[in-house]
């Protein structure tokens, strides 16, 4: 089910220079909000800027649904001007969320890989890209709990140490955090991709069940090459400008070996090897 | 009293004039979530043709001042799909159906079209898109009267269902292309489509949409459409189903006091999808409030 509903704002404040935190209430939405599902937000009344703008579901707390968001434009600007108390127009949960791993998984995994020895799953957050990736660590961290096996190892890159975000928050889900930065201020010193070629041929033995991404489009063309080389499946997480985002005017199209796909409705989570990665 | 929101667009009754515009609308499925789909005057479904068509490259929209670009490329899965797959579910939703086609090489496709739907209980009425701007063609039909007349002779001759047809706004003089339409037979015109448009990412120095250009809606092109309504309005005999722009009430009453006989709601379906249900409302409050019975009292009662 999707809703369109007034959501009242219950906080809305910079947590990094230029990154917002924004807290909506929506017990409709939250109740069945996935990871990797989200929101189309009207921001504005009088048609300036005209259209809504998607943003990943980041968190779900109760009756609450958490945004992170960037201020990159007009929209988000305007986004980052709302106050506490004031509504939202909400569209959501909209789109095709990650798929977890199952129980039925299991039997796939070699021998030696219970008990926390290797992570099960690999989550590859590139700058901005974090936002739809921490409610799939608690997702992944706590429905998988009772297979034993390790929370998801997580690797979060961004341009320098300044616009890192969410590391602490996947700690405390008991993730291990590893850090890329393009300029070296903090953790290994270059792209986020490098660091997982660097992780995966030790975490290889104990074969990670899942990569799970979203980024920049160039970084996650390159997960997907990683994930064919060390055969572990990719869901990747793709942004696109959209007009409707319930599917409606086919704006958002992305190519797959199976044709044009909408990013808001048969995505924004994709299987990476489906997506004709160009550029 | 309850005012009468019932129109005619030909041979069909409509219960009230609001409609969705070819495109916005999906296959009204996209929209069960948001509004009693029950509720509109009629469905107007995305175009289709023949084949299947895969659609344009991406980027394929962009925002703009007060409006949007699109270069969809009628993305369709082609006619034979569209009736196994689509068409069952759009007939059961017991609203006035209307199937807009297009051609893509060559206009006879739209005879073939109609020939197919005119045998289709379920579908109501045809719209003609003679005016897509993104086909990557020269010219459309709805650009040369002449050629417009064609179209329409030959799929009147196909089809006895209600024919619409819609005109593209790209023209010199859109009452000589409005005339051809309704001197060929067509029951009803639809007007405004999108206006080419063109938008540049400055930074990257490249056109926003992939085609270039595409075609722009959004209340920016409200006051042209209203106009050329007007205009039309003054010329022809046939009803006229008036859309570009339409967000609300207001401006969904601009174009009936302009002479529309119905209106349909395009863009706005994706900022608000409930815009059409809000206007049947909307429009029932206007008549009560100005104490009049029928809603065709209203059409092109402009004071001027």
């Amino acid at each position: 089910m999707i809703y369109q509903t007034k959501a009242r704002i219950q906080l809305n404040k910079e947590i990094n220079t230029g990154y917002y935190l924004c807290v909506v209430k929506s017990n409709e939405i939250a109740k069945t909000a996935l990871p990797g599902q989200f929101l189309n937000i009207r921001l504005t009344a009088d048609g300036s800027p005209l259209l809504r703008r998607p943003f990943s579901i980041h968190k779900v707390n109760g009756r609450d649904l958490e945004v992170l968001y960037e201020v990159v434009g007009e929209g988000s600007r305007i986004f980052s001007q709302k106050k506490p108390g004031e509504y939202l127009d909400v569209i959501g949960p909209l789109g095709n969320g990650f798929s977890l791993p199952t129980t039925n998984d299991q039997p796939r995994l070699p021998l030696g890989t219970q008990g926390g020895q290797g992570p099960t799953t690999i989550i590859v957050a590139g700058g901005m890209g974090v936002a739809p990736l921490l409610y799939l660590a608690e997702k992944l961290a706590y429905s998988l709990g009772h297979m034993a096996y390790s929370k998801p190892l997580v690797l979060i890159g961004a341009k320098t140490k300044n616009q890192l975000l969410c590391g602490k928050e996947f700690k405390a889900l008991g993730c291990q955090v590893k850090i890329a930065t393009d300029d070296g201020s903090k953790g290994f010193k270059g792209r986020v991709t490098d660091l997982l070629k660097k992780i995966l041929p030790q975490a290889i033995s104990h074969k990670p069940l899942a990569i799970y991404s979203c980024g920049p489009r160039p970084m996650l063309k390159e997960i997907c090459r990683i994930s064919n080389q060390y055969d572990i499946p990719a869901q990747v997480s793709l942004e696109e400008h959209m007009a409707c985002g319930f599917g409606a005017c086919l704006g958002c199209a992305v190519n797959t070996i199976d044709g044009y796909k909408r990013v808001c409705k048969d995505g924004p989570v994709f299987e990476a090897a489906n997506i004709t990665w160009r550029e | 009293m309850k005012p009468n929101l019932k129109v005619n667009i030909g041979r069909l009754k409509l219960k009230n004039p609001v409609l969705v515009a070819s495109g916005t609308f999906g296959y009204a499925e996209e929209f069960s979530s948001f509004i009693d789909l029950k509720q509109l005057g009629a469905i107007v479904t995305k175009t289709i043709t023949l084949r299947p068509r895969q659609g344009n490259l991406p980027p394929r929209t962009c925002e703009t001042p007060a409006g949007m670009l699109n270069s969809i490329g009628l993305e369709n899965p082609g006619l034979r799909s569209f009736l196994k797959d689509k068409l069952p579910r759009l007939a059961a939703y017991g609203v006035p159906l209307i199937v807009s086609i297009s051609s893509e090489r060559d206009p006879r496709e739209f005879t073939e079209l109609a020939r197919a739907l005119d045998k289709i209980r379920s579908v109501a009425a045809i719209e003609l898109n003679i005016s897509c701007p993104n086909l990557g063609k020269g010219t459309l039909i709805s650009q040369d009267a002449l050629a417009t007349y064609g179209v329409v002779k030959e799929v009147r001759k196909s089809t006895k269902k209600t024919l619409i047809t819609k005109l593209s706004p790209n023209v010199t003089s859109i009452t000589d292309i409005a005339s051809a339409a309704e001197e060929a037979g067509s029951d009803a015109l639809a007007l405004i489509n999108t206006i080419t448009g063109m938008s540049i990412d400055v930074a990257s120095r490249k056109p926003k949409i992939a085609m270039a250009s595409g075609g722009l809606s959004g209340p920016a092109i409200r006051p042209i459409a209203v106009r050329m309504v007007w205009e039309v309005y003054q010329k022809i005999k046939i009803p006229i189903i008036g859309m570009g722009g339409i967000i609300d009430t207001d401006s969904a009453l601009e174009f009936i006091l302009a002479g529309a006989t119905a209106i349909s709601v395009g863009t706005a379906n994706f900022v608000n999808p409930q815009t059409t249900v809000e206007i049947i409302d909307g429009i029932e409050d206007y008549l009560k409030k100005n104490k009049i019975n029928s809603l065709k009292d209203l059409t092109g009662s402009l004071r001027c």
